[in-house]
């Protein structure tokens, strides 16, 4: 039986990791390949980069940091952010990345997820999507959430899974931050349209809601958050002994 | 000297780190004369299996790794570098493998429950055959420890020469050896403490 995966979200600018609460406020946290290193260490089974510099100097830096932490962290690594084009796949999969999420760079340019998928496979391409209701209607929103694609998110994951995404990441801005629960409905709702896995993320504040999580959505795959382990609020170890005692399929 | 087979198919980073990890410098080589200088080699491989067999063919080295296994020195097939140790392979038509271990690769879906998905991609455990002694491979590990497994074909029919396996509905083929030569379905270099420890193990054998 696949264990579900519990995956800290580190995101890094200027080679620093930072995390944003509804992506505003940003705030330095630590050194990236440190709490790489710390969090594989305490049994993360996977763990997510996620580029938000914006200059050339940072996108270097970031691949600098990237590579180091390749070189230390034997567990698998995604890597998102400033994915815009297959040669930006290129870079980081060359640097230790096992797959490449792509967000806005997908929404600009829809044939980056077949072309990414035919040359590094499916299983390589990560769909991530931040959405948040507007009307009655779950909305994919571009640029780290700030901006209103006018797209379905369940339309939208469904095509990019069909174009060969092999994995869905699915941020509920409705309740990222606000540390209440994941997004059950908005996840059902994509769990329903696609057979890849799913990552459930936004919304964790402690342990039990990945309990519930995995237990109201089977199909739901991992559970990623970011401040509540950068924070220590909830303790990898402990999480996963919770989740074994729960009786959900883990890594220990 | 241990050599990891360069064949121009996947990114050797992640396990050339793992095994400096474990203080073994890997030579990454599609040279004939090194691989037979060394005394150890790794198989990698990642993508479809035509084209990596095709790719092997095409420079000559599918019969030097041959040739190395022969010899007897310890040889490890990771990913799709075990499927390539079998007999063939029905991904996308039927192509020939290297033979040195009995089996076919063929695709799970068929065989894995419907609402299982596929790639069997995560973090799953190994179980070990009943009844045989713990191949060598895993003397640092233990039954019921995670290893990382991407993929979609898996080898069967491996009979006695299944050292591992993986539920996933069945039992899938996660290991196989026979005498000198080992394959691993999973990433041992993607697998944590676990994975070190098998490639200790192999640098070990």
């Amino acid at each position: 039986m696949i264990a579900k995966r519990i995956i800290p979200c580190l995101d890094v600018r200027n080679g620093r990791v930072v995390k944003g609460v509804n992506f505003q406020g940003l705030a330095d946290v630590s050194s990236p390949v440190e709490l790489a290193q710390y969090y594989s260490g305490c049994g993360a089974d996977e763990l997510v980069f996620y580029d938000i510099t914006a200059s050339a100097e940072g996108r270097s830096l970031f691949t600098d940091i990237l590579r180091q932490t390749a070189e230390r962290v034997f567990t698998p690594l995604t890597v998102g952010g400033g994915i815009r084009t297959v040669d930006d796949f290129d870079r980081v999969l060359k640097c230790g990345a096992d797959k490449v999420s792509v967000n806005s760079g997908a929404i600009r340019d829809p044939s980056l997820i077949p072309q990414a998928a035919k040359r590094y496979g499916d299983q390589c391409v990560v769909l991530s999507v931040d959405a948040r209701r507007v009307d009655g209607q779950f909305r994919v929103f571009a640029k780290g959430g700030r901006v209103d694609t006018g797209l379905d998110a369940i339309q939208w994951i469904r095509s990019g899974v069909k174009n060969g995404a092999g994995e869905v990441v699915l941020n509920s801005i409705d309740t990222d931050g606000v540390k209440d629960g994941f997004d059950l409905e908005m996840l059902s709702a994509v769990c329903d349209v696609v057979d890849v896995p799913v990552i459930a993320s936004g919304g964790a504040g402690c342990a039990e809601h990945f309990v519930t999580l995995f237990q109201t959505l089977p199909k739901v795959d991992a559970g990623l958050a970011a401040s509540i382990f950068h924070f220590g609020e909830v303790k990898i170890p402990d999480l996963k002994q919770t989740l074994a005692e729960k009786g959900i399929p883990t890594r220990l | 000297m241990l050599a990891v087979v360069d064949y121009g198919v996947g990114n050797l980073f992640s396990l050339t780190c793992s095994l400096r990890a474990i203080g073994v410098e890997a030579e990454v080589t599609g040279d004939e004369e090194v691989l037979a200088a060394a005394d150890r080699v790794i198989l990698p491989g990642v993508g479809a299996f035509g084209d990596a067999a095709e790719a092997l063919r095409r420079t000559g080295l599918d019969q030097a790794v041959l040739r190395e296994a022969q010899t007897g020195k310890p040889l490890l097939g990771i990913c799709l570098g075990m499927q390539l140790l079998l007999d063939y392979s029905t991904e996308y038509g039927r192509h020939r493998g290297l033979g040195l271990i009995p089996g076919a690769v063929r695709a799970i879906r068929p065989v894995v429950p419907a609402e299982y998905k596929v790639p069997h991609m995560g973090w799953n455990a190994l179980h070990f055959p009943k009844g045989r002694p713990v191949s060598p491979l895993f003397r640092y590990i233990q039954e019921g420890d995670c290893v990382y497994f991407v993929h979609s074909y898996a080898g069967t029919d491996c009979g006695a020469h299944t050292i591992a396996t993986a539920e996933y509905g069945p039992e899938l083929t996660a290991a196989v050896a026979k005498d000198n030569v080992y394959g691993v379905q999973f990433h041992p270099e993607k697998s944590g403490t676990v994975g070190l420890n098998i490639l200790k193990a192999f640098c070990e054998l």
